[in-house]
C-alpha cells in the first residue's frame, strides 16, 4: 500500500470534527481543555444537533472557546455563564445550551449563579473544568486549589486555617434536587477521555429530555500553572488531585450514586 | 375644577383603597387624576398617607403641600396636616382616638364617627367608605354611581360580597357628617 | 373604545411591556420597584403571548439573563432601583460592547448606599454617563407620567431594536409608585428578531456561526469597534433627540426638570405666573442624547434657568455645557429621596435668580 492508498477517503479511520474550527488552540502544548472541547464537539456532531446549539463561554483560559467551538456562542462576564445560559434557555426552550467554566468562573466568582441555575432546574448542561488553579490570570489560587498547593497568591502551599478549604461545588451541586446528571470525569488517558464523552453525551441527552440541569466536570491539568511539564502534570493529577476530586457518577437520572 | 386631598390614617384603616376609589370615580367621569401613597415600611402598623388630586385638566405635580381638602384620621395625620389645609379649604375628621382636636378657624371643619359607626356595622372593612360618604357629602364632586363603579374596580372579586356592605357604609357616612365650623 | 386604566407607573410599565410584545423579563425584588414583577407574575404574560418572567437570584444574575436572551434577538427587559442598577453596571456595560438591545427600568431610590426608598434623580450620572467601564452610551427616557411608563416600553424596544443598544427608562419612586389614568394601546405580536448577521439561534447548515462577545483582545480591533459605537452614538444624537416645551412663549425664566421634577415644575410655573413671574419649562424627554440644541436656542431668550432635580446638581453639568456662558444657570434639588414642592422651587427662583 502506498500514500496514495493510504489517504483515499475510504481508508479513513479518524478526523478531526468540523465543529472545531481550523483555528490553531490557543491554550498550553499538554493542557486537558483541546481534548475536553474537541469531545464536546463530537457529542455535539454525533447528535446532529450543531444548528440546535447555542454555547456560552466564560471567562478564563477558555475565553476564547468561541474561537475554536464552530457553533453559535456568546461570551460572559466572570462567573455568569449559567444565567446567561438561563436567560437564553428560558426563551428558547427547545435548544440545546451549554456552557464552558472553570474552577475560578464557576466555583468562585459565579457560585451563586451556578448554585441558582441547578437549585432551579435550569435545562441546560455545564461543562465544568477544574485544574485546582487560575490558568489564564498567570496560576492564583482557585478555590479548588488542593490543601497546602503552592500557587501564585498561595506561594507557601494553601492554608487552610487562613485560606479556606478547597470547594467540591459538584458534590454539592448533586444534592439539589434540580441537578438531574452530575459526573466527575478526566481528560488525561485514552479510557477517561471516552468516558469522559460518553458522560458529556449522556448529559446532553438528559437535557433533550429536559430533566433538568446536567454538569460533567473535568479534573484536569494546568502544567503551565502547575509548573510541570505535562507528563509530570497528568502524574502529579493522578496521584494528588484524584484521591481529593474522586472520578465517576455522583448522580444518574436524578438519584444519587450509592456511595454518595 | 381640580380638587387636591390628602388622606392620612394609620396602615390598615383603608386610606390607601379610600383613595384608589375616589380615583377610579372621577377616572368614570372622564376626568384626570393621580394618586400618590406614601410607601415602604413606614405603611407597615405606622401611618399611611395618599395624595390624590382630581382635575378637569391635565395634573401637574402629583405633590403637594397643600391642600383643599385634608381627610384626617388620627392623631399624627391631623397633627402633620391641619395647617396644609388652604386657608377656606375643608378638614374632615373621625374623633376617635383624638386627644387633640382640630384647632384652625380659616377652615372649614367637618367631623364623621366612622370608627363608632363602623363599630355599630361590626364591620371595620366598612370604615373607609364611612369616611368616603361623609366627604361626598360635603363635596359631591364625584357621582356616587361612579363610586360604586370604583368600588367594583377595587374591590377583588373574592371579596364582591363586600360590595353592598361599602354601598351602605357611603350612605351612613353621608348620614353622620357633620360640620363644626 | 378607548382601554382606560387608573394604574401605578410600576404596573403601567409590565403592561406595556408585555404588550409591546416583549418574550421576557428577568428581575430581582426591590423597592420601590417590586410591583413591576409582582404585576408580571399575577398576569401570567406567559398564557397571554409566551412571554418568559423568571425572577433571579440577584441583580446581577437578572442583567445576565437579558444578555444571554438579548444575544438570541429575543425582547427582554429587567428592572430595579438605585442600588440594584449600582450591581448590574458590569452587564450593562457588556450589552452596550456586544451591542445587544435589551430595556432596562431604574426606578430610582435616595442613595448613596442603601440610601432610602424614597423618590430620587441622583442616578443621572450613572445613567447618562457611563455607568459601567468604557465608552459607551445608553439610550436613557425619563418618563414623566403612568401614561409615560406605558408608552415608553413600546418606545424603548423600538430604539433598542434600531440601534442595537440597551435603553435605559430613568424613572423614580414618585412615577413608579403613583397611579394615573392610563389609556392602554392594543396588543402587539411577539415576534423574534430573527436577524442571522447577528443573532444566536443555532449555526444553520452551511451558514457561519454568530458569536457574541465584548472581548477583542486585538487592541487595534477594539479601537475599530469603539469607534463603530461612537459614530453609531452621534448618528442616535442626531435623530433622537426628544423633549417637551411648557410655556416657553413668552417665558423670562426657564426650569430644565425630567421626571417627576417637571411635573413639580408646571405647578410651580403656575403659582408663579399667578403671582407675574413668566416661567416656561424644557423637560428632557431623553436625558442621552441630551436636548442640548433646543436648550441653547432657548437659553438666549432667558434671563435665568433653574435647572431642577432631586439631587445635588447633575443634569444641571449638561444644561451648562449646552448653553456656555453668558446665561445665568442655577441648581436647585433635594436629595436623599426629598421632594421639593412647587412652593419650595418657585421660592428658590426668586431667590437663586430674581434677586440676584
Amino acid at each position: 500500500m502506498d500514500i496514495k492508498d493510504i489517504i483515499k477517503p475510504e481508508n479513513l479511520v479518524y478526523q478531526k470534527t468540523s465543529l472545531m474550527t481550523d483555528k490553531p488552540l490557543s491554550y498550553c502544548p499538554g493542557c486537558g481543555h483541546g481534548t475536553a472541547h474537541r469531545i464536546l464537539m463530537e457529542v455535539i456532531e454525533e447528535m446532529g444537533i450543531q444548528s440546535e446549539t447555542i454555547g456560552v463561554a466564560p471567562v478564563g483560559c477558555s475565553v476564547l472557546a468561541y474561537d475554536f467551538m464552530n457553533v453559535d456562542m456568546v461570551g460572559a462576564s466572570h462567573g455568569r455563564a449559567p444565567a446567561v445560559a438561563t436567560g437564553i434557555k428560558r426563551c428558547w426552550p427547545e435548544k440545546f445550551v451549554y456552557t464552558y467554566q472553570g474552577d475560578g468562573d464557576l466555583a468562585a466568582i459565579g457560585t451563586a449563579e451556578t448554585i441558582h441555575a441547578a437549585n432551579r432546574g435550569e435545562n441546560i448542561t455545564i461543562i465544568f473544568i477544574n485544574n485546582g488553579i487560575y490558568g489564564m490570570t498567570g496560576g492564583q489560587m482557585a478555590p479548588t486549589t488542593l490543601p497546602g498547593m503552592k500557587t501564585s497568591t498561595s506561594p507557601y502551599g494553601r492554608d487552610l486555617k487562613s485560606m479556606g478549604n478547597p470547594l467540591k461545588m459538584t458534590e454539592l451541586l448533586a444534592q439539589l434536587p434540580g441537578t438531574c446528571y452530575v459526573t466527575r470525569q478526566s481528560v488525561h488517558s485514552p479510557r477517561n477521555v471516552r468516558r469522559a464523552k460518553k458522560a458529556i453525551r449522556a448529559a446532553f441527552e438528559s437535557q433533550k429530555e429536559n430533566k433538568g440541569l446536567s454538569l460533567v466536570e473535568i479534573v484536569s491539568n494546568c502544567n503551565s500553572g502547575w509548573k510541570m511539564e505535562p507528563v509530570a502534570s497528568n502524574e502529579w493529577m493522578v496521584d494528588n488531585m484524584f484521591p481529593f476530586y474522586p472520578l465517576g457518577d455522583i448522580k444518574v437520572d436524578g438519584k444519587l450514586v450509592n456511595n454518595q | 375644577m381640580t380638587e387636591e386631598i390628602i388622606i392620612a390614617g394609620f396602615g390598615g384603616q383603608g386610606v390607601l383603597s379610600m383613595g384608589k376609589i375616589l380615583a377610579y370615580s372621577a377616572i368614570m367621569q372622564n376626568q384626570e387624576v393621580s394618586w400618590f401613597p406614601s410607601y415602604g415600611p413606614e405603611m407597615r402598623g405606622g401611618t399611611a398617607n395618599v395624595t390624590v388630586i382630581l382635575s378637569d385638566e391635565r395634573i401637574s405635580s402629583p405633590i403637594l403641600h397643600v391642600y383643599d381638602t385634608a381627610i384626617l384620621l388620627n392623631q399624627q395625620s391631623l397633627d402633620k396636616f391641619e395647617d396644609s389645609v388652604k386657608p377656606g379649604g375643608v378638614l374632615l375628621y373621625d374623633k376617635n382616638g383624638l386627644i387633640r382636636m382640630p384647632e384652625r378657624t380659616d377652615i372649614h371643619i367637618y367631623r364623621v364617627d366612622a370608627a363608632d359607626a363602623s363599630a355599630k356595622m361590626e364591620s371595620t372593612k366598612a370604615f373607609n367608605m364611612i369616611v368616603m360618604g361623609g366627604y361626598l357629602k360635603i363635596k359631591p364632586i364625584v357621582q356616587i354611581e361612579n363610586v360604586y363603579k370604583g368600588l367594583e374596580k377595587s374591590i377583588p372579586a373574592r371579596y364582591s360580597h363586600l360590595l353592598e356592605l361599602n354601598k351602605k357604609a357611603i350612605a351612613i357616612g353621608q348620614e353622620i357628617v357633620t360640620k363644626e365650623r | 373604545m378607548k382601554e382606560l386604566r387608573l394604574m401605578k407607573g410600576n404596573e403601567a410599565v409590565a403592561e406595556g411591556a408585555i404588550r409591546a410584545g416583549a418574550d421576557g423579563y428577568f428581575g430581582y425584588p426591590i423597592t420601590p420597584q417590586s410591583e413591576v414583577m409582582e404585576y408580571l407574575m399575577a398576569e401570567q404574560p406567559e398564557k397571554r403571548t409566551g412571554m418568559v418572567v423568571l425572577q433571579a437570584e440577584s441583580e446581577v444574575a437578572a442583567i445576565n439573563m437579558v444578555y444571554g436572551a438579548a444575544s438570541t434577538g429575543k425582547k427582554v427587559m429587567t428592572s430595579s432601583s438605585s442600588p440594584g442598577m449600582s450591581l448590574m453596571q458590569e452587564g450593562i456595560s457588556y450589552l452596550a460592547g456586544a451591542e445587544l438591545p435589551c430595556l432596562l427600568l431604574n426606578v430610582a431610590r435616595g442613595g448613596p448606599g442603601l440610601g432610602t426608598i424614597q423618590p430620587s434623580q441622583a442616578d443621572y450620572f450613572q445613567s447618562v454617563k457611563g455607568g459601567g467601564h468604557g465608552d459607551y452610551n445608553l439610550i436613557v427616557l425619563a418618563p414623566s407620567s403612568v401614561q409615560e411608563m406605558f408608552d415608553f416600553a413600546f418606545l424603548g424596544f423600538d430604539l433598542a431594536f434600531k440601534y442595537r443598544n440597551p435603553v435605559l427608562m430613568l424613572s423614580d419612586g414618585l412615577i413608579g409608585q403613583m397611579m394615573e389614568k392610563v389609556e392602554l394601546c392594543e396588543q402587539l405580536p411577539r415576534t423574534t428578531h430573527f436577524d442571522r448577521s447577528w443573532t444566536l439561534t443555532g449555526k444553520p447548515d452551511g451558514q457561519e456561526r454568530n458569536i457574541v462577545t465584548s472581548l477583542d483582545l486585538d487592541a487595534s480591533m477594539q479601537e475599530i469597534h469603539n469607534l463603530h459605537l461612537q459614530e453609531k452614538y452621534r448618528q442616535c444624537k442626531e435623530a433622537e433627540v426628544r423633549y417637551e416645551l411648557f410655556d416657553t412663549e413668552d417665558a423670562d425664566y426657564l426650569f430644565v426638570a425630567y421626571g417627576s421634577s417637571a411635573r413639580i415644575c408646571q405647578k410651580a410655573i403656575k403659582i408663579g405666573r399667578s403671582e407675574g413671574i413668566k416661567i416656561g419649562l424644557l423637560r428632557p424627554i431623553t436625558l442621552w442624547p441630551f436636548p442640548a440644541k433646543p436648550l441653547a436656542e432657548l437659553a438666549s431668550r432667558m434671563k435665568g434657568i433653574l435647572s431642577v432635580e432631586q439631587s445635588a446638581g447633575q443634569m444641571v453639568e449638561d444644561v451648562r455645557l449646552s448653553v456656555g456662558s453668558g446665561v445665568h444657570i442655577e441648581h436647585y434639588g433635594r436629595m436623599g429621596g426629598m421632594i421639593p414642592t412647587p412652593e419650595q422651587v418657585l421660592e428658590n427662583l426668586k431667590k437663586l435668580l430674581i434677586a440676584k
